[in-house]
């Protein structure tokens, strides 16, 4: 009797241990499940002209400290706009309603994230409120466009200032 | 020449039809071999927890060792934060599964194929059979589901460790930024990696344990004969293992 207690003692916390890492893994390395638990949260909207590839989940933050996460991402198709829903920290009540939202990129290959920055009224933003002064997703192929049309139009301006000289002038800063 | 090609295939083909044979008595007796736990609990210690100690100092370095490669190549394009991310994918999905499995038949794969077959050479199976006992069902089964169980459970300890010695050499050591390393892992790895790497050490756990009792029940009842059974389910398994894997990952995509 004492053995086979050992033994099933042995056997009950192997497999307690074994579930425990499975359910670490499901709820801890994945998005999913983070919301089951956890701190009492609110939700606030943004609309942004462009999200680039922004996820479900991505931090949110603020002076680059984590309050929350984008919860959910949809589009309105009245506006013409995309509508996040970023699921805050409860902790984090003070943020004034004149924040605004950006979209920035986490280092070279990162992925998106959320950054407020307060502004200065003195009310603060409540459940279900907007925030209404956000900047879209820094799209990398925008950019190059840009500097591909710059580039070609100072090359194209060039030659037409100089036409007889055939050597490439001097870059203009 | 022909002839000898043509009957090592056909041995071959039986050989491969025996084990499917097997897995099939192994799973119609499951049933009934679950009413009495108490068997299949001792082997879930046996295979299971004493593979623990294995398990864990593995998933540890195999942790640390992806921390610190991952960490290097990562570095080259700037963004050490993906670490995590990389740990994470390569251990849940393929690290975990496939070294757990390999352990797996190692520690305790040969346990039971060296175990049943000197049963087999000392003649307890046939005693059991003489005293009307099912070896199948009061000997193999057990040893079977108690690998099954303890397979999948086992590769999410191995993860975990390795996540932890990943997060070690990076965060502690190199100096990675501990929120970005869990919050990019997060927004990065799904709850489908987690059920593939899941469903690859089921499947691990299967193969393994058929291939181990397979391999010991039918041993040649000679010391030669246990040894080569023990010596078979490991190069057996390796070789399994690994094809499933592809396999499966395929699956997957």
């Amino acid at each position: 009797m004492r053995k086979s207690r050992t033994l099933n003692l042995g056997t009950g916390s192997f497999v307690l241990l074994g579930f425990a890492a499975l359910f670490f893994l499901t709820t801890q390395t994945t998005s999913r499940g983070l919301t089951w638990f956890g701190p009492p949260r609110y939700e606030v909207i943004a609309k942004f002209d462009n999200v680039g590839d922004l996820k479900v989940g991505a931090p949110v933050s603020m002076s680059g400290v984590e309050i929350g996460r984008v919860a959910k991402i949809d589009f309105d198709s009245n506006e013409y706009k995309a509508v996040v829903q970023l699921r805050l920290n409860a902790r984090f009540d003070k943020i004034p309603t004149d924040s605004d939202a950006s979209i920035y990129t986490q280092g070279l290959l990162g992925g998106k994230f959320i950054g407020i920055t307060a502004g200065g009224a003195d009310t603060y933003l409540k459940d279900q409120d907007r925030i209404d002064f956000t900047q879209s997703a820094f799209v990398l192929e925008n950019l190059i466009g840009q500097v591909l049309a710059n580039f070609t139009k100072s090359k194209a301006d060039e030659q037409r200032a100089a036409p007889a000289d055939s050597k490439p002038t001097e870059k203009t800063k | 020449m022909f002839r000898e090609l043509w009957e090592s295939f056909t041995d071959a083909l039986e050989g491969l039809g025996s084990v499917v044979h097997f897995l099939f008595r192994l799973v119609v007796h499951s049933p009934r071999a679950l009413l009495r736990f108490s068997l299949i609990s001792q082997q879930i210690f046996n295979s299971g927890a004493f593979s623990l100690v294995i398990i864990m100092l593995s998933g540890l370095f195999v942790g640390m060792v992806l921390g610190l490669q991952g960490f290097q190549l990562l570095q080259r394009f700037g963004s050490e934060e993906s670490l995590g991310v990389a740990a994470t994918i390569g251990l849940v999905k393929e690290l975990g599964p496939v070294v757990t499995a390999l352990l797996f038949a190692g520690r305790a794969g040969t346990a039971l194929a060296s175990e049943l077959g000197l049963m087999r050479a000392t003649d307890q199976i046939s005693a059991m059979e003489m005293m009307a006992v099912d070896p199948i069902q009061r000997v193999v089964v057990p040893r079977f589901l108690g690998g099954v169980i303890s397979m999948p459970l086992l590769a999410a300890i191995f993860s975990v460790v390795g996540i932890y010695g990943a997060q070690l050499i990076g965060v502690q050591i190199m100096g990675v930024d501990a929120g970005s390393f869990w919050s990019q892992m997060r927004s990065a790895v799904g709850l489908r990696d987690v059920t593939e790497g899941i469903v690859k050490s089921l499947i691990f756990g299967v193969a393994c344990s058929l291939i181990a009792v397979y391999q010991g029940y039918y041993a040649t009842p000679t010391a030669e004969g246990v040894g080569r059974a023990t010596t078979s389910t490991v190069v057996t398994s390796a070789v399994v293992i690994l094809f499933l894997d592809y396999l499966i990952t395929a699956a997957f995509l």
